[in-house]
């Protein structure tokens, strides 16, 4: 996962200067990586061993930990959450694909001001939206429900799928859509023919930004999913430490399995995560 | 695309290699299609700009009417409160609400101070190109990956009074250290601590008599030190990036001409470099301001809410209580619409600059 720009190599630490800037970057990978650390550490300790004054130390004997109960407790929400973050992922996808089209190639009167009043929908605070919201869903019967809280991320994400969408295909020429056009293909044929088959990178960013986004959501899960049994893994987690009955290496062990998602796509397509959040990206 | 279909009978294809490559088109380009073809964007967007209308326009406008209403329980009332926007006045009234606006600003600052420096300074370093480099970046990047909740949840227990760092203290013998010149050991009640530092309090009284009687305490409340640490460590990545991002879109030969110059290595970044990167400073401080007025997640893993003498309270925590503990859905929908207020004071005139600019 090589995010280097290609052409530069990195460099040996030549001069004094370079070891002390080297040992200032290893002292904060340490703070970076503590409290991965103390999650870790600690979620592997079994219950007995877990005390005040050994937060710090390693397990002294090896086992599954509080991972076991973590599992236990936050698999089914852990399910939920794929339920919502996968549909509501491909749907804001393709549909801000088109927008994205649209708003880049096919500009009318008008549509940037359009642009504008949709990109504005996603630097609100929800909690600004959220009583009408959940009268909405009421009304139409969807409160508490799995696909109601799609329907939710889908219309609130599409602000930002669509910026990233229209930011990718200004870059395309405006000559491809040209040529296609003197070769008389219509709106809707240089989307599919001419601008999809060139837009993958495109989606692959999209897919990784909203599905995390999506999985780390907890204001719409904690207020549009009151029902236990649909909640996503962020409110298990977050009701997990707030129970007495539950051990604290359950909770670090519950920390890193809710993580562990977001987790792997970051370790594995980094490259593109940057380029979202690059791509005029916000969190929250 | 009904007229264009008629009007095919009449022409031939003029270019074959374009007859070629996209087989199934048998009309020329007229037009008239092209006219039908710009009629066509509006309609295939609709659907998105009518939810977007609804969801976001729409549904403000009604949380604004239903600050100013009666509805101050669990039965729906919407007739507008007498006398006008009186909810409002009752909440700028409330210790609580200034507790609120006191703490949202310090975090803002303090938050927006810490990731933007240590950004700046891990991306000037990694600059350099040192050996593993690309580990670094995304080590530090790391965090941004995962849910406030997670990072609550963590640094929770990092900043638990009996345990985490205070522990440190002790076996790192910093406590030793402080104690051998004199001063209490450092056990700081992290999160629950209701210490206001630098309290401001009798030196505004001092200037302004009017604020003597303050209900609160203006200052930094220690208690939003640790998630002004945790909210820091998630997000310093964010800046780093976008710095390392605009160092890249600096001429390489602007930093030579300046080292050719007699410019120090220092001089080069502080002279030269930093300045060109003023503008990713503003859209950064911008996008993490606006994350941090919004603040919710984090606070509700880290402290569990407003915290004794609302010392975490924030106006996400604020409208959540209100709205969804206490059914005040009134005075929940009046923080959230200062809320609103507090982000568009920012984003709409970055979003005014961008867009035009386009």
């Amino acid at each position: 996962m090589s995010i280097l720009p290609s052409g530069i190599r990195a460099e040996l630490p030549r001069k004094f200067r370079d070891y002390v800037i080297l040992g200032f970057l290893i002292l904060c990978l340490l703070f970076f990586l503590m409290p991965f650390y103390v999650m870790i550490v600690n979620g592997l300790k079994e219950a007995t061993s877990v005390s005040v004054s050994t937060m710090w130390n390693l397990p002294t004997q090896l086992s599954g930990g509080g991972f076991v109960e973590a599992f236990q407790r936050l698999g089914p929400s852990m399910g939920n959450s794929l339920l919502i973050a996968i549909p509501a992922t491909i749907i804001s996808a393709c549909w801000g694909s088109i927008n994205g089209y649209l708003f880049s190639k096919w500009k009318f009167r008008g549509s940037n001001v359009l642009f504008a009043l949709l990109v504005f929908g996603m630097f609100i605070p929800y909690q600004s939206i959220l009583i009408p919201l959940i009268l909405f869903l009421e009304m139409i019967r969807l409160y508490g429900t799995i696909p109601g809280l799609v329907a939710v991320h889908v219309i609130y994400g599409l602000p930002i799928v669509t910026l990233i969408f229209r930011n990718y295909f200004t870059n395309i020429p405006d000559e491809m859509v040209e040529a296609a056009r003197i070769d008389g293909a219509g709106l809707v044929r240089i989307f599919t023919n001419v601008m999809l088959p060139l837009s993958l990178p495109a989606f692959v960013v999209v897919c990784i930004f909203q599905f995390t986004n999506i999985w780390n959501d907890f204001l719409f899960g904690v207020t549009i999913l009151t029902n236990p049994q649909a909640q996503p893994v962020t409110v298990a987690l977050n009701n997990l430490q707030g129970s007495y009955s539950v051990d604290w290496n359950v909770v670090m062990a519950g920390a890193i399995t809710a993580a562990l998602p977001t987790a792997l796509v970051y370790i594995f397509l980094g490259r593109f995560f940057i380029r979202g959040l690059l791509a005029g990206s916000v969190k929250g | 695309m009904k007229s264009s279909t008629a009007r095919a009978t009449n022409t031939k294809p003029a270019n074959p290699v374009a007859e070629s490559r996209l087989p199934r088109t048998r009309e020329q380009p007229t037009r008239k299609r092209y006219i039908s073809d710009r009629m066509l964007s509006p309609i295939i967007l609709s659907p998105a700009m009518t939810l977007i209308v609804i969801f976001v326009y729409v549904f403000i406008a009604i949380t604004i009417w239903v600050s100013l209403s009666n509805w101050g329980t669990l039965k729906v009332d919407m007739s507008i409160r007498q006398p006008l926007g009186v909810t409002y006045q009752q909440m700028f009234a409330m210790t609580r609400w200034h507790a609120n606006l006191r703490n949202v600003f310090v975090f803002t600052a303090l938050f927006l101070s810490f990731s933007l420096a240590f950004g700046l300074l891990l991306a000037l370093l990694l600059d350099r190109k040192l050996i593993g480099y690309t580990i670094f970046r995304n080590v530090f990047l790391f965090p941004y990956a995962l849910s406030f909740i997670v990072t609550g949840v963590a640094w929770r227990w990092i900043f638990n009074p009996e345990k985490g760092i205070n522990v440190l203290f002790d076996t790192l013998g910093i406590n030793k250290l402080i104690e051998a010149f004199g001063g209490p050991p450092l056990h700081p009640g992290w999160v629950t601590d209701t210490t206001v530092l630098f309290s401001l309090n009798s030196w505004l009284g001092g200037m302004f008599p009017p604020l003597k009687s303050l209900s609160i305490q203006l200052g930094i409340p220690m208690a939003l030190i640790p998630v002004v640490i945790a909210a820091g460590w998630q997000l310093t990545g964010f800046a780093m990036s976008m710095y390392i991002a605009g160092l890249a879109t600096v001429p390489h030969e602007l930093r030579e001409a300046a080292r050719i110059d007699g410019a120090s290595e220092l001089q080069v970044y502080t002279k030269v470099v930093i300045p060109q990167l003023n503008p990713v400073t503003v859209s950064t401080a911008i996008i993490l301001g606006h994350v941090s007025l919004k603040i919710f997640d984090l606070i509700f893993a880290m402290a569990g809410g407003a915290g004794p003498g609302f010392v975490t309270d924030v106006p996400g925590i604020f409208v959540f209580d209100y709205t969804f503990k206490a059914t005040r859905y009134n005075l929940g929908a009046a923080a959230s619409v200062i809320m609103l207020l507090l982000v568009c004071l920012i984003i709409v005139p970055y979003l005014w600059t961008n867009l035009r600019k386009r």
